[in-house]
């Protein structure tokens, strides 16, 4: 049974006014529990639009979102019982830290959801061992860390409420690789502990590659895929037109076919390539060619 | 949502309207006004109200727009209906209740109020509708510029006003996202009562003027880097011209002035 989903999502924005546009329409999307959901799709295509809807930021303009099968926005009080089930970090979350320390602003959620001090205490410093910040940043004030520490701690912020879905709009963007490593990382092993489902936005085609279970692909608005990762990216020429690329992994095992090499077709991550390989250069050891450097 | 507000917001559009010269539209805005405050009579109000119609019609401003505009002034109308309608004194009384006295000439008057109320209002919606902050900033500090020989910084003024408005937008966009972010980590802003609302207005307002001044500074930084020093020796690269059109509509606005004078004198 999905956890979270939405039927015939429509989003229209500035509607009524001569800027009116439909980001998002007649969208049917859904995530189980426990699964690791990832989110690709062009710029523009209407991500965010979807993923706001999901913890009621936004409302839709037809169409409905369900939480463990009921509407989420049947009352007030259940859209915001829904905030703390569903977390969600925006794009670009570092702009959004406003208390005067981080610990102050990690502790926001979970002190909205009324919990005791105490509580609230040890929360903030298992969310912030969660993103590996140090307690030594915890007194400062979040003008004062440099950007991927202010985006963990706008990571901490959201995952110190335990939601049971967590949703990150691209997370690692705009991070050195060590950076992005440390987030994705970070990621799993909060999955990990709790259990958690996890919807991924990203652009980053090896990332959502080595990470996810299932992809969902956005174009224009509307869902133009959904399959496992191998299933997604063996039709690189689809995601082309959508101006999206498949890792580079499977671009190169596409290529290798296509000079009569083979490798396998659902071959998307940099091991599946090299185990590949491996077994191809296992068999032809004997005829001694081997142009696949 | 916030950034829905339409009040005072630019409509891009290529109309005979959209293209007149800032300075023109400033101009024929204080004629208009003027001549709003001279028109006596129905017929001279009605021939206005004909006049600021047809402005609309020809500049493509679609009749929602204007409405959602006027939703925000709409509770001053009521108010100076009913302070017309019950404080002006008159001599034929329409209806009497107690200390309540409604008499003709209030009604009259109130109506009249109402409509020059309104009339002003949407002429300057047909102003801030049609031209870009940006372009009108332009024409008041052309307009304004023989000031500048008594010692008036007008380009500062000017400039101040155009980043001002340039950021507004941001800023709406701002909040926005603060308010959101906290929405999502459960924090309440629809329920309770005025003074809860207030309080937890509080933290938005906190993280909004760090945010601008950081802003500032860094479009300050900006400006250095490309030697803004002033307007001492400062061109333009769009420069205001005015067009057969602008003296057309000169023309046009003297006739319209003349027909209401007269209107107000010979019935
Ligand atoms: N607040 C808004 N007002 C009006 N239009 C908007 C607003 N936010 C987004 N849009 C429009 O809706 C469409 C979808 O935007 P959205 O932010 O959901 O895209 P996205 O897939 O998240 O893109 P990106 O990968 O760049 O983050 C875009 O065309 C955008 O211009
Ligand atoms: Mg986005």
């Amino acid at each position: 049974m999905p956890i979270l989903k939405t039927e015939k999502l429509t989003h229209t924005y500035s509607i009524k006014t001569p800027f009116e546009h439909v980001a998002i329409s007649d969208i049917d999307f859904e995530v189980s529990k426990g699964e690791y959901l990832g989110l690709i799709g062009a710029t523009g295509s209407g991500k965010s639009t979807l993923i706001g809807h999901l913890n009621g930021l936004l409302k839709p303009t037809s169409g409905s979102v369900f939480y463990d099968g009921t509407s989420i926005h049947e009352s007030k009080k259940r859209t915001r019982e829904i905030r703390f089930k569903v977390g969600l970090v925006f794009q670009y979350p570092e702009y959004q830290l406003f208390e005067a320390t981080v610990f102050e602003d990690i502790a926001f959620g979970p002190k909205n959801m009324g919990l005791q001090d105490s509580e609230v205490n040890e929360r903030v410093l298992e969310a912030a061992r969660f993103v590996d910040l140090d307690s030594s940043l915890l007194e400062k004030s979040p003008f004062e860390l440099s950007g991927g520490e202010k985006r963990r701690a706008a990571i901490a912020g959201v995952i110190a409420m335990r939601p049971e879905v967590l949703i990150l709009d691209e997370p690692t963007a705009g991070l050195d690789p060590r950076g992005q490593a440390q987030i994705m990382r970070n990621i799993a092993h909060y999955k990990d502990a709790y259990n958690t489902t996890v919807i991924l936005v990203t652009h980053n085609m090896e990332e959502v590659a080595r990470s996810v279970d299932r992809l969902v692909v956005l174009n224009k608005g509307s869902v133009f895929a959904s399959g496992t990762p191998a299933e997604i990216f063996m039709s690189a020429e689809k995601l082309f037109e959508l101006g999206l690329a498949p890792p580079k992994a499977s671009m190169i095992a596409s290529r290798l076919r296509s000079f009569g090499l083979a490798t396998r077709p659902d071959i998307y991550t940099i091991e599946q390539l090299r185990q590949s390989l491996n077994l191809l250069r296992g068999g032809e050891q004997s005829g001694g060619d081997d142009n696949a450097s | 949502m916030l950034r829905d507000i339409t009040l005072g917001q630019y409509f891009p559009g290529n109309t005979v309207v959209h293209r007149l010269d800032p300075r023109t539209k400033l101009t024929l805005m204080i004629v208009y006004i003027t001549a709003l405050f001279m028109a006596k009579g129905l017929f001279a109000y009605l021939f206005m109200f004909s006049i600021l119609i047809l402005c609309l019609v020809v500049s493509k401003i679609k009749p929602r727009a204007v409405l959602s505009g006027l939703r925000p002034i709409f509770i001053i109308m009521i108010f100076t209906v009913v302070l017309n309608i019950f404080f002006v004194r008159g001599e034929t009384v329409l209806f009497k209740w107690q200390f309540i006295t409604v008499t003709k000439e209030g009604v009259v008057t109130a109506a009249y109020m109402a409509s020059r109320l309104l009339m002003l209002i949407v002429g300057t919606f047909l102003l801030t509708y049609t031209t870009s902050p940006i372009t009108l900033t332009d024409g008041l500090e052309r307009m304004l510029g023989p000031l500048k020989k008594i010692k008036v910084p007008v380009h500062e003024f000017a400039m101040m006003m155009s980043i001002a408005l340039r950021f507004i937008p941001t800023l709406i966009e701002e909040t926005d996202k603060i308010m959101s972010a906290q929405k999502s980590r459960g924090a309440d802003f629809e329920s309770g009562g005025l003074i809860k609302k207030a309080k937890a207005l509080l933290p938005i307002i906190v993280p909004l003027f760090i945010s601008a001044f950081r802003r500032a500074d860094d479009l300050a930084t900006a400006m250095e880097c490309r030697c803004y020093h002033g307007g001492e020796g400062r061109t333009k690269m769009k420069v205001l011209r005015l067009a057969f059109r602008d003296y057309l509509a000169f023309l046009c606005s003297a006739a319209v002035v003349a027909s209401v004078v007269l209107l107000g004198i010979f019935t």
